[in-house]
């Protein structure tokens, strides 16, 4: 049997005639989605040979041999141990776990100053629901870097040091930063003393960790505050009512009733501040605490490779973000109410 | 079919797309910034923008000091105007990249020269003639009595983060084994206020910025510099590998400006000078490094007098420095090694020829 040709069906061959192939909607689609895809692909094929092209007329390929490198320079609170003569690489991943533990603190504090401000602004005094109201406008807008600006300059070092340091039994809060009592060398109690004009104890905690922190827990926390004060309304009415009939106290209410119902709402908006504080924590060179970004920009300038150094940093935040995502999804997970 | 269809299709295109990318290659080294600057008409300079004596804003609102002066200089031998120049503010992270990227033209920031700078395998950057030459020192409060540096053993030191001055204070700290703490800031206004407001008990940078800050304090004379020298600091101007006939120009420009002093051309005489090297013929080194005669400019991509307009312009590089750092200005410092080769310093301008 000879093919029939398609070009041209008999209308009796069909029930309608066919629609040409720009108004089918079998077709369409997939030539929408692949034009849309092939203009992104074109844009990061530009973008990708224009940068190896500039980086190799300025004969910079990419490279990894500086990794190894001796740093040369110093980093004065490592939570693991670093020196000068240590590559680049440990300097980086000195930096990185400064900026988690900026971060980890940062997350635990900001939340409890979030709860706490967030249940403020439904108490029943109304001063402290006035003052919740003003903490969360005041400091939602003022730029964060500001903020830390004057947590450093302004109240941290404007602290008393040495011997007029504050000092209470066990801690110590000087200029420098914040001494803790602690197991010393041989495993032996001490407290904080002043060695030649210098306060030292086990446990030292500088002040620009102090601002950096101070500042990302009051920024974050008002933030936090908001998403708690929504998750909170979003409870209906009704239980509040019920549970006073019951005679709960507000605070029982609060607890046992409300909050557990409001997680649901809270824990994604909770999800997005707890990413933008890890990225926030990148101010921190602002008041000389030395985190991932502070080592690259150092490590940027001494070796000169920037795209590589941008690429690492970007690298550590996207999995420190993507990270704090995943974690707080398995949370979601747990908190939404059950079908059954 | 169609699945196939759309593949290949997209293979394709892929493909043409990577080609396009790659197609670009202009195939020399040759770049056009001299025709950039004349074209648009000004120079962009990159400078410290806070720094008295090299780069700060003055009373009235215009940009002052060395650094100032170097960018002043090129303007007036490019275009023929000292003050076509577009000053940008960096601070020492921003400013290799601003200058690769092409954001500057010129980078007047008293960036010390140093091999992994000027490598291709480094930043790639070109220094034109060291403008200042320099030496890490250490700025302390006169009260805490520290004399050297074993004085600062277990103490904060106030440092910006991404200069030379950050390896070198690890480098002797180290060879002394002195322990100490580098708190480092991104901006030298931060770094200051950080030791200003007590936190370090010291701040070390290049002298000659220890002493421009300086005189910027509240009380300046409640700070002394440390005698210890740390380092060598060539505080250079730069541009980048890729233009090397901009970096010419920029650097004969340079020279210029150290020949002038040499040959006792001033800003005051230099019109004179010129007319005398017009009216005798036989002046032939005159005649030749003021333009009157020979190619110099044209070799270059510049006017022919360009010496000329750079000294008219801003004087020769002794007058910018007394005017700027020297005696004439609040800093005071001594020409130190800055002097002409003729009187012991190390200012040295290859011959014009």
């Amino acid at each position: 049997m000879a093919p029939v040709p398609p070009a041209k069906p008999t209308p009796s061959s069909l029930p309608a005639p066919k629609p040409p192939w720009w108004r089918d909607r079998r077709v369409v689609p997939w030539v929408v989605q692949a034009v849309v895809g092939l203009l992104v692909l074109l844009l990061i094929a530009f973008l990708l040979g224009n940068l190896i092209r500039n980086l190799t007329a300025a004969g910079l390929l990419l490279s990894w041999r500086w990794l190894q490198q001796p740093a040369g320079f110093d980093i004065s609170e490592s939570v693991i141990p670093f020196n000068a003569q240590l590559p680049y690489w440990r300097a980086l991943a000195a930096g990185l776990v400064n900026t988690i533990r900026a971060v980890l603190v940062g997350l635990v504090g900001a939340t409890l100053m979030g709860c706490l401000v967030g249940m403020a602004s439904f108490s029943h005094n109304g001063l402290l629901r006035r003052l919740a109201r003003v903490y969360v406008e005041v400091v939602r807008n003022i730029p964060l870097l500001l903020q830390l600006v004057f947590w450093y300059f302004v109240v941290f070092l404007t602290l008393p040091n040495g011997v007029a340091a504050i000092q209470l039994p066990g801690v110590v809060l000087a200029k420098s930063g914040l001494y803790i009592a602690g197991l010393g060398e041989g495993l032996r109690w001490m407290g904080p003393t002043l060695v030649n004009g210098v306060w030292q104890a086990p446990v030292r905690l500088s002040v620009e960790f102090g601002a950096l922190l101070t500042g990302l827990i009051v920024y974050s926390g008002a933030f936090i505050a908001e998403v708690v004060r929504g998750g909170i309304a979003a409870v209906p009415k009704g239980q509040w009512e019920a549970a006073s009939s019951l005679g709960l106290s507000w605070f029982a209410t609060l607890r046992r009733i409300v909050l557990p119902q409001s997680l649901r709402v809270i824990v994604p908006g909770l999800n997005t501040q707890y990413i933008s504080l890890a990225k926030n924590s990148s101010l921190a060179v602002a008041v000389g605490y030395t985190d991932l970004y502070s080592v690259a920009e150092t490590t940027l300038n001494q070796t000169g490779r920037a795209v590589e150094v941008i690429l690492v940093l970007l690298a550590a935040y996207l999995t420190l973000d993507l990270l704090i995502s995943a974690l707080m999804n398995g949370l979601n997970h747990l908190v939404q109410i059950r079908e059954r | 079919m169609f699945w196939n269809r759309t593949l290949t299709l997209g293979a394709s295109l892929l493909a043409a797309g990577l080609l396009a990318g790659c197609a670009g290659d202009d195939g020399g080294v040759q770049s056009q910034k001299l025709s950039t600057i004349t074209g648009r008409g000004k120079l962009i300079c990159g400078v410290e923008g806070k720094l008295p004596g090299f780069s700060f804003v003055g009373p009235d609102g215009k940009y002052l000091g060395l650094d100032v002066d170097v960018c002043k200089a090129v303007a007036a031998a490019v275009l023929g105007d000292p003050e076509k120049v577009e000053f940008r503010d960096l601070n020492s992270s921003e400013r290799f990249a601003a200058l690769a990227s092409g954001e500057v033209d010129l980078l007047s920031r008293n960036t010390t020269m140093t091999l992994s700078r000027d490598a291709a395998g480094g930043n790639g950057l070109s220094f034109a003639p060291t403008t200042f030459y320099d030496g890490q020192g250490v700025l302390v409060p006169v009260a805490s009595g520290i004399k050297d540096l074993k004085g600062l053993a277990g103490k904060p030191i106030c440092v910006e983060s991404g200069t030379t001055t950050e390896l070198n204070l690890a480098d002797r700290m180290r060879e002394q084994n002195i322990p100490y703490t580098p708190l480092k800031f991104q901006t030298s206004d931060q770094t200051f206020a950080a030791y200003l407001g007590d936190r370090c008990v010291a701040v070390t940078s290049d002298r000659s910025q220890l002493a421009g800050k300086r005189t910027s304090f509240p009380k300046p004379d409640a700070h002394t510099l440390l005698p210890v020298v740390m380092s060598k600091e060539p505080l250079t101007p730069a541009t980048t590998n890729g233009d090397p006939a901009w970096a010419d120009a920029v650097r004969w420009i340079v020279f210029g400006l150290m020949q002038a002093e040499e040959s006792g051309i001033t800003q005051a005489n230099v019109d004179a000078k010129l007319a005398e090297a017009k009216a005798n013929t036989n002046q032939a080194d005159l005649r030749r490094f003021l333009g009157v005669e020979g190619d110099f400019g044209k070799l270059l991509g510049l006017p022919p007098d360009f010496v000329v307009k750079a000294v008219k312009a801003v004087g020769n590089y002794g007058e910018i420095f007394d005017r700027n750092v020297g005696p004439a200005s609040a800093l005071k410092l001594d020409r130190g090694l800055n002097r002409q080769w003729k009187d012991g310093g190390l200012i040295y301008s290859p011959p014009f020829r």
